[in-house]
């Protein structure tokens, strides 16, 4: 690939996704955008990206953002944030929003859906004590195309096998021939919305949890410090975020202050002070 | 170590599963039916079953219950792997007593990821 076409190509992913693709991930250039060439009638990836320069369509760049950003999620992947979520984040917010009843979670990079439906899982397992609870689960993600997977909710074999144990998928899908599907009552647990993290953050608010894993990795430092800093406008004063294993606000926002002893979880700043010392003496 | 006795009638399947045990720090051993899986436990009892279903002489379901009913057949923790993908299959296998369940085909991500969800990682 000639330089000139890269910067093109790059240019047009940071611009509209934050994207950071740096020379030696030409090959996932290649490989992710030539089956777009092929099915546009194009014989090579030169004469898609000269189709790019000559009209610059809108769907066609939009496509192409999507096919680069897309990538891989599993059902509780990592184990550790569904773990801290299930067993100190949401018994501490049972006891905060006593009053309300009321918890709103935001997955910031929901791709297929894997994500929010494991909270959903986790938030099933707790049975009568969210009983008569109103629990917002909110999956966001820059690509039409996965959350419209994520809503119809069928994953492969492989992809049911990956993290989630078996008893979870006997309470919670149906075989559809070769294809396992999420139950309804789950699906109508998690709500989807196409949203590009560096747009506005219109009508996000009170989030009291957001997970935002594996996605910050693919900016630069600038991006994540004003993705971060509108995250946390979209939560509460005492909220909690998720990030990805080889993520960390260090250096990018004091917005947030790594939990101690729980590795990918964050407090806001405004009560981490407050938490940790009543940890202490609790 | 760990031990995991695999058992599984198909060589390769054995020799596949071995080797991502084995990078798992698994000490295996091996069983060509469930007849012969249950006389190597009663020998020597795993930490691990990894068992398959459809197998001569006895299955991996009939191997399960005997085992449950075994001296100290309690204690391994049973991993189920097999082409048996339905409801109907998964529900048996863990009302007699299985831990976890595969369905073949398998990859090393699959093995990793059910073995620690029951906590052998």
């Amino acid at each position: 690939m000639r330089p000139e076409d890269f910067d093109l190509i790059s240019g047009i992913l940071k611009t509209r996704s934050g994207l950071i693709l740096s020379p030696e991930k030409v090959y996932l250039l290649e490989s992710r955008l030539t089956p777009i060439a092929r099915a546009k009638g194009l014989e090579t990836l030169d004469d898609l990206i000269n189709e790019i320069r000559l009209h610059r369509k809108e769907a066609l760049l939009s496509e192409i953002t999507e096919a680069m950003t897309t990538n891989e999620s599993f059902f509780f992947r990592d184990n550790t944030p569904f773990d801290l979520f299930k067993d100190k984040v949401l018994p501490e917010l049972i006891k905060r929003n006593a009053q309300t009843k009321k918890i709103k979670i935001w997955c910031a990079a929901a791709s297929t859906g894997q994500e929010p439906y494991s909270i959903a899982m986790i938030v099933k397992e707790m049975g009568a004590k969210l009983e008569g609870w109103d629990i917002e689960i909110f999956g966001t993600d820059l690509s039409n195309k996965v959350l419209e997977k994520a809503k119809v909710g069928l994953y492969s074999q492989f992809e049911v096998q990956r993290g989630m144990p078996i008893k979870y998928l006997m309470k919670h899908f149906a075989q559809v021939g070769e294809m396992w599907q999420i139950s309804e009552e789950l699906k109508g647990m998690v709500k989807f919305k196409p949203m590009n993290l560096l747009d506005n953050y219109m009508g996000f608010h009170n989030y009291d949890v957001v997970f935002c894993r594996n996605v910050l990795i693919y900016f630069e430092p600038d991006m994540k410090t004003k993705v971060l800093e509108k995250v946390r406008k979209a939560m509460k004063p005492d909220g909690t975020l998720f990030l990805g294993a080889a993520e960390t606000v260090l250096g990018i926002t004091d917005k947030f202050k790594p939990v101690t002893g729980s590795r990918g979880m964050y407090h806001t700043t405004d009560v981490s002070d407050a938490l940790s010392s009543s940890l202490r003496t609790g | 170590m760990k031990s995991c006795l695999v058992v599984d009638d198909s060589k390769v399947i054995r020799k596949v599963a071995r080797r991502i045990l084995e990078e798992l720090s698994f000490d295996i051993k091996e069983a060509v039916d469930g007849q012969d899986a249950l006389d190597n436990c009663i020998a020597d009892m795993p930490d691990v079953v990894l068992l398959d279903w459809n197998m001569p002489i006895m299955n991996g379901l009939d191997f399960l219950k005997a085992l449950r009913r075994t001296d100290g057949g309690d204690n391994p923790v049973v991993v189920f792997c097999t082409t048996e993908n339905d409801m109907a299959h998964i529900s048996a296998a863990i009302s007699a007593g299985a831990d976890e369940y595969i369905m073949k085909p398998f990859d090393r991500e699959i093995i990793e990821s059910k073995f620690s969800q029951v906590g052998l990682l």
